[in-house]
């Protein structure tokens, strides 16, 4: 392993604003994609559901 | 060949009836490099500097108000409809739209920039190349443009959806052509400048009918 | 073969296929992205002259990589579109259009941060940050097209043939900025490593970029899928599809 401590690793020899800043940029724009897209799943879902409960009735 | 010319003899026609249109876009064009100076100040050595790349984007953003309207009234009466499904090759008509656009919309900033250019303080030859550089480049320019315009035919939002689609693919034409006007500029010559703003402008007329009428065809059916 | 590619373009056979294909992607995705992070991370060694600040590149080299290739994918199958005029072509297309904006939007971001420690600026006009900015607007573009035209299939056909265009300019727009660089620029500052990368963070790289690449097809995958059943919800095999049918009324 690289790094003595934890507190080493999130330092990541100073340049830990850049580092962690674009880690964390890419961890939420992912899951703020995967977010979306389920929600759309579910949207359209609810969309095809309407559709076939008017046919049945 | 005799269709085309009068269709660019009627856009032309048309286009003197609606004066104010045409000229209004020449007037954004005066307005918009006169706004350079005022925001950022009067010194000759600054505007000399600054100059070729204003005038360019000013000339750039002109043309593109003048966008719109390049396929709009004739799809709104229906001609655009009727000239595609007539027996005349669809691609030369829209050469000719084409053609007629820029006559009206890009050879008069090609005339107005040397104009302008003297408020920035730029040498004779410079205007020049200003005008050379302007000459080649508002055509392809027109070309592009004119896919853009009829991509976007009659979607809401027009002007400016044209503008996002299309200003980042005038930016090689851009780069080469403010690039030509810096390189008169500072002494280091513009010929590479200029070859290859003909190199753009062959392949753009030769390609942009062919797309736009491509783009029509998605639009009208 | 021929009638296997044209099974799997109809929308029915496809939603089904995407449907057993997205796990397994996203836990592809998911193993190499643990992988790519424990290597570069855990593994690769400082970098001399950038000290730890050069592990932004384990996220935005991957980041570029994606974004360009995400859009000559668009270019494909815009091409197979509008020559075959299948309608999942364009459902691909638009499914694309969002991640690979995001991953443009990623390089810009992570390059900024990159650039501001070593060179002191959060941006600088480097021929590739400058390029992958104008990417950025071309995806833009295709997105705000084809949300605007309200007609699916004129909107699918009209982003088709924006992405065509838009790809052909790419390499005219990078020659013209890369020009444009080096006439402006004494030094030119320049973003990409040197040809002698220890392995280790090529390996970290190589990893991150597989891993984004099956991240990438994952929710592709899973977004034709939504696009399908709001374009077919009307039709009988989705009304017939236990998550449409099946709810306990």
């Amino acid at each position: 392993m690289r790094w003595e401590t934890w507190s080493d690793f999130w330092f990541m020899g100073g340049y830990g604003l850049y580092v962690w800043g674009s880690m964390g940029m890419t961890a939420l724009l992912l899951l703020l994609e995967i977010w979306q897209a389920r929600i759309a799943h579910m949207n359209a879902l609810a969309l095809a559901r309407t559709e076939h409960l008017s046919e049945k009735t | 060949m005799n269709a085309f010319f009068s269709l660019v003899a009627r856009d032309l026609r048309l286009a003197y009836r609606r004066k104010a249109e045409v000229l209004s876009a020449l007037f954004f064009f005066v307005v918009v490099a006169a706004l350079f100076p005022l925001a950022i100040g009067p010194e000759a050595a600054m505007l000399r500097q600054i100059g070729p790349g204003v005038l360019w984007v000013g000339a750039l953003l002109a043309s593109i108000l003048s966008l719109p309207r390049l396929f709009e009234n004739d799809w709104r009466d229906g001609l655009l409809e009727h000239l595609m499904l007539s027996a005349l090759p669809f691609g030369l008509l829209v050469l000719g739209k084409i053609c007629a656009h820029w006559l009206v919309s890009g050879l008069p900033l090609v005339a107005l920039a040397p104009v302008l250019g003297l408020q920035f303080d730029l040498p004779p030859d410079v205007l020049g190349m200003l005008s050379l550089s302007l000459l080649l480049g508002t055509p392809v320019l027109s070309c592009i443009g004119a896919v853009g315009a009829a991509l976007t035919l009659g979607v809401r939002g027009g002007g400016v959806l044209i503008a996002l689609l299309v200003l980042p693919l005038f930016v090689p034409v851009l780069v080469f052509g403010a690039g030509a006007v810096q390189a008169m500029q500072s002494g280091l010559g513009a010929q590479a400048h200029v070859s290859i703003l003909l190199a753009m402008l062959l392949p753009a007329v030769f390609f942009s009918p062919w797309a736009c009428s491509a783009a029509l065809r998605i639009a009208l059916e | 073969m021929t009638v296997r590619w044209f099974y799997y373009a109809a929308p029915q056979t496809f939603y089904g296929l995407a449907g057993r294909l997205w796990p397994w992607l996203a836990a592809i995705a998911l193993a190499l992205t643990m992988a790519g992070l424990w290597v570069g991370f855990g593994l690769a060694p400082t970098d001399a002259q950038q000290g730890e600040g050069y592990r932004i590149i384990f996220v935005h080299v991957p980041a570029s990589w994606m974004s360009m290739v995400i859009y000559l994918s668009m270019a494909f199958w815009s091409v197979l579109g509008l020559t075959f005029n299948t309608r999942l072509s364009g459902m691909m297309t638009r499914a694309l259009a969002p991640t690979g904006a995001m991953f443009a939007f990623l390089s810009l971001w992570t390059g900024a941060l990159w650039g501001k420690p070593m060179w002191g600026a959060w941006w600088v006009w480097d021929a590739r940050l400058t390029s992958e900015l104008i990417l950025f607007f071309l995806y833009l573009g295709y997105m705000a097209l084809s949300s605007a035209i309200d007609d699916v299939r004129r909107a699918d056909r009209a982003g088709a043939l924006i992405a065509i265009v838009g790809a052909i300019n790419v390499p005219i727009i990078y020659f013209s900025v890369k020009w444009w660089n080096t006439l402006h620029q004494g030094a030119s500052v320049s973003l990409t490593r040197s040809a002698s990368m220890a392995q280790l963070m090529l390996w970290g790289m190589l990893l991150m970029a597989l891993a984004m690449w099956a991240y990438t097809l994952a929710i592709v995958c899973y977004r034709v899928r939504t696009l399908i059943i709001e374009r077919e919800g009307h039709t009988d095999w989705v009304q017939a599809l236990p998550e449409v049918a099946g709810v306990k009324a």
